[in-house]
């Protein structure tokens, strides 16, 4: 659900149409769509579970190469998903679009290395990235954008000016390497999926394993999402700040501090970027220029899935990451106009984003 | 704005009243720069600053003029850059059509005006703060495109070894005659500007920027206009960037970066949005920075200067080092007064 929807989105005003109410002329627009949708997946189902004939295997390379890399993508959509769902709720909130984002992905992945590192514990690393992230981004409203409240054009030109210094000054501390933040025991290992990638002559099938954190890291961008999700529409300060992306002048005329509003929610939202950060630190690797890799795709996933809208970075965050995995496998030179094409068409059929809502 | 100052002057003039005091002096300043320069001033510093100041001012005529804040101008110079080493001759062994300079340079800057027109098309679409949002992250896919693809953009090493062409029996990467080049296009956007800003087009996309519901009412195409100043300033990043790529002899992904982008955008902010001499002033600042801060902060501590600088501005002066001007030149006035008899 978006935080921007009413009550009354399109879908739900439309009276439904129950299997009693037949129409003479064949199947209503919302059946077709179901049965459209029931196909697809079992399409997919049967993508996934079944053995591939020859002829599969010889388009799409092998099963184990098609299987993996929609794991991948679906994966590396959690991961692209908790960063741009930040993002995407303080553009809601406050019309600010932060392109320090990036910048507050890779401080926090720096802080969850030299943390896990130090104390030997990962989940303090985890902590700690979130922690002082969502410290990092209360300042950075309190002292920076709440002088230029009102001027988005400013507020993005100052955040551009702060990625550029943040930048050099990582740079400075942790230089150009490589880290990679070491990843619990309990969480390394892979998985045994239920899905067959082949048939060995002696009639043994192969079976597909994955590495268990990505599934892990899948899971906890669900729960989050589901988390945010509950924040925002069964909770008071969820309320406070639903009201608040309606209408910000008549929420402060309410009486509702708005100011405390802003910084839980670029609290929130900063944090949730230094948690990426740790948590794709630990899947991939941590590195200068990782920001404006996780800056384009928050950029990308929130044009796409609507700004403002968690829902919508939820699909966004999906059809980019898959976009990106596939593209990686099949056509590995082009991978990335696969994603501007996404980008395009969505443009050019939503100007406001799959989810957003036209102002 | 203070756009309509020129706008006001009286049409009775002769053409030296017309074009102002400031504007000969520094033109004759300009011409003359050369006598007392050293080949390094002409061309890292007078030949930079131009060719930046003509990139920036590509962005300050979108963002002036059409409300329209573009971080893909150096994304557009790069398809410029990029397409005079495809055409013409470079020596990395891919492609090098060998085309002949003449044929090459406006057909590279062709391409890239339809490709800022493109991007235009994308962008405007949305409005306001999402034009940055997604020109940022068409520069950046473009960038990581051009770094991946190997059968046009050569991948990660780009292109070397293209030279400026030779005619007239000028060898036009020698640095007096590069630096009267990149002055000579750079008088032309700048007058080009200056003209166009005063033309109906002009004053129609400048009146879309202020009320575009109002000018759809009356019955502009204010899609089509948008798209058309994309165009031309797409035509302007696409000398500039014919220059830079003559200039540097080679051209690879890294002109393209994320970084570059940002920087015209730095450089416009600095110089100011309000008037077309903002960009090129800005380019000044910034490049004059770049060659002598390194002395101060060291190379690599450059970016956190420069960044810090652009924050100074944003936040004291939002028109830039022009901004500043406008708010100094009053009290000095009164000084003057105060001094005075």
């Amino acid at each position: 659900m978006s935080i921007l929807d009413r009550p009354s989105s399109p879908d739900i005003s439309r009276p439904k149409t129950s299997g009693l109410e037949i129409s003479g002329g064949g199947m209503t627009r919302r059946q077709a769509w179901g049965l459209f949708w029931l196909l697809a997946a079992a399409v997919i189902a049967w993508l996934v579970f079944a053995v591939w004939p020859d002829w599969l295997n010889a388009i799409l390379i092998s099963k184990k190469a098609f299987v993996s890399a929609i794991l991948n993508g679906i994966t590396l959509a959690g991961l692209y998903f908790l960063v741009a769902s930040g993002f995407t709720l303080i553009f809601g909130l406050m019309r600010n679009v932060n392109l320090a984002h990036g910048s507050l992905y890779l401080l926090g992945a720096y802080i969850g290395y030299e943390v896990a590192n130090r104390t030997g514990y990962w989940l303090l690393g985890v902590a700690a990235g979130f922690i002082v992230l969502a410290l990092v981004g209360v300042v950075m409203q309190i002292f920076v954008f709440r002088r230029l409240e009102g001027d988005d054009l400013r507020q993005t030109l100052v955040s551009i000016g702060i990625s550029i210094v943040a930048a050099d000054l990582m740079l400075a501390v942790w230089a150009g390497g490589t880290y990679q933040i070491p990843v619990p025991e309990w969480l390394d290992g892979a998985l045994t999926l239920p899905v067959v990638t082949a048939v060995r002559s002696n009639g043994v099938s192969v079976f597909l394993t994955y590495p268990l954190y990505r599934v892990v890291v899948l899971a906890a961008a669900i729960v989050i999402g589901i988390g945010l999700w509950l924040m925002l529409h069964k909770t008071r300060v969820g309320m406070m700040v639903r009201a608040g992306v309606d209408d910000r002048a008549m929420l402060s005329a309410s009486g509702v501090n708005v100011h405390a509003v802003f910084a839980i929610v670029f609290a929130v939202g900063a944090g949730l970027a230094g948690f990426a950060g740790v948590v794709g630190g630990s899947a991939l690797s941590v590195a200068p220029g990782e920001d404006v890799r996780y800056l384009l795709a928050s950029l990308v996933v929130v044009i796409v899935g609507g700004m403002g809208s968690i829902t919508g970075a939820a699909i966004g965050a999906l059809l980019i990451g898959l976009a990106e995995q596939i593209g990686l496998v099949y056509f590995p030179t082009y991978g990335i106009v696969l994603t501007f094409v996404i980008m395009v068409v969505v443009l050019s059929v939503r100007p406001q984003g799959i989810m957003g809502k036209a102002r | 704005m203070s756009l309509t100052v020129a706008v006001g002057a009286a049409p009775r003039q002769n053409w030296l009243e017309k074009l102002g005091a400031g504007h000969i002096i520094l033109a004759v300043a300009l011409v003359l720069y050369p006598l007392v320069a050293s080949d390094f001033f002409l061309t890292q510093i007078g030949g930079y600053s131009l060719i930046f100041g003509m990139l920036a001012l590509s962005l300050m005529m979108l963002a002036g003029y059409g409300g329209m804040v573009s971080l893909a101008q150096i994304t557009v110079a790069g398809i410029a850059a990029y397409a005079i080493a495809i055409l013409g001759e470079n020596n990395s062994n891919v492609l090098g059509l060998g085309w002949p300079w003449w044929i090459a340079a406006p057909f590279a800057i062709l391409a890239a005006a339809v490709a800022s027109a493109l991007i235009g098309w994308i962008s405007v679409r949305t409005e306001g703060i999402y034009t940055i949002m997604i020109t940022l992250a068409i520069a950046t896919a473009t960038f990581y495109f051009a770094q991946q693809n190997y059968a046009i953009f050569n991948g990660h090493s780009g292109y070397a070894g293209i030279r400026a062409p030779v005619f007239w029996g000028v060898n036009w990467r020698d640095p007096k005659a590069f630096y009267y080049l990149c002055l000579g296009s750079a008088v032309l956007s700048y007058a080009g500007i200056l003209y166009g800003a005063r033309s109906t087009f002009g004053m129609t996309v400048q009146a879309i920027r202020d009320n575009p519901r109002r000018m759809r009412a009356l019955g502009y195409h204010v899609t089509a206009h948008k798209v058309f100043a994309w165009f031309l300033a797409g035509i302007i990043a696409g000398v500039a960037g014919v220059l830079l790529v003559w200039f540097n002899g080679r051209v690879s992904p890294g002109t393209i970066g994320v970084d570059a982008a940002i920087d015209v955008l730095i450089i416009a902010v600095i110089g100011g949005l309000r008037h077309p001499i903002g960009p090129f002033l800005g380019a000044l600042v910034v490049v004059l920075m770049q060659t002598f801060a390194i002395d101060l902060v060291g190379a690599e501590r450059f970016n956190a200067l420069i960044g810090l600088v652009f924050l100074v501005i944003v936040f004291i002066s939002p028109d830039g080092i022009l901004g500043l001007w406008g708010r100094i030149r009053p009290q000095l006035a009164q000084e003057s007064l105060r001094s005075g008899p």
